[in-house]
């Protein structure tokens, strides 16, 4: 297999989450898979649209159900360097949610900001 | 171009393999340059050699397999994902002290870094399933 290019000028990679975290795997395996790539010193940036805001809830508790808490793995992203942390506006409001419901300090976008967000990045993983 | 793709359907379950498979043949018939494709969260299911679907159906590995061959494509299975799900190669086999391996030929098992390392080296990545 071709190596990574580490020397390289850093490539923005945004990561976009969508699904809710429990109903299927795709939301741990999309955090596996960021905390995977923080290695790789490109320039990361995480998006959570639509059901997957649910995934920043704080007072998460899957044990019950035989699951890992996203809510426990999610705030060590900053220390990772990964700072950009993006929640689809609408996606907050039409389930009742604010910032303060959130277990990350996240930036708040409406969907011409997401759409700009996602024009500036040279690859988009969507989980 | 250089593209790579990301698999997360089974196939059968999922219409993801099959767009995928389909992507993955038109691109490289016209030319462009299929870098790797990898396999993840159920996606991993497309390297089983193991399966034994219907004649009339498709033969999802066989078919990765004939495609990379021809085209000299990276086919890389994530290894936690693999390994959660019953995806092992010769040395996992061994080192888990399991009946036997089922990794189709062709298909290698690796990290999660090579799904990054696909989205720095490629002008595109296209994923597949949810």
């Amino acid at each position: 297999m071709k190596e990574t290019p580490t020397t390289a000028t850093p490539k923005k990679i945004l990561f976009v989450n969508t699904k809710a975290p429990y109903g299927s795997s795709l939301a741990r395996d999309a955090l596996d898979a960021l905390l995977a790539a923080s290695a790789y010193e490109q320039d990361l940036s995480v998006l959570f649209l639509g059901e997957a805001v649910f995934q920043l809830l704080r007072n998460q508790n899957p044990k019950d159900i035989g699951m890992k808490s996203l809510a426990a793995t999610l705030p060590v992203l900053p220390m990772y360097d990964i700072t950009q942390i993006y929640a689809q506006e609408s996606a907050l409001s039409t389930r009742g949610l604010s910032i303060d419901d959130l277990v990350l300090p996240v930036k708040v976008l409406g969907a011409d900001e997401i759409a700009a967000l996602m024009g500036s990045q040279g690859a988009i993983l969507s989980f | 171009m250089k593209l790579s793709i990301a698999v997360y359907g089974a196939p059968h379950s999922s219409e993801a393999s099959e767009s995928a498979y389909r992507f993955a043949s038109a691109a490289c018939s016209m030319g462009h340059s299929l870098i790797r494709v990898f396999f993840y969260h159920d996606g991993v299911h497309n390297a089983s050699s193991l399966a034994i679907p219907p004649q009339d159906e498709t033969q999802t590995t066989q078919r990765w397999q004939a495609l990379a061959l021809e085209f000299n494509i990276d086919l890389v299975v994530c290894v936690a994902a693999a390994l959660r799900r019953g995806i092992v190669n010769t040395e996992e086999a061994e080192r888990y002290d399991l009946e036997s391996q089922n990794l189709g030929k062709g298909f290698e098992i690796s990290g999660l870094g090579q799904l990054l390392d696909a989205a720095v080296s490629s002008e595109r990545l296209v994923s597949f399933g949810h």
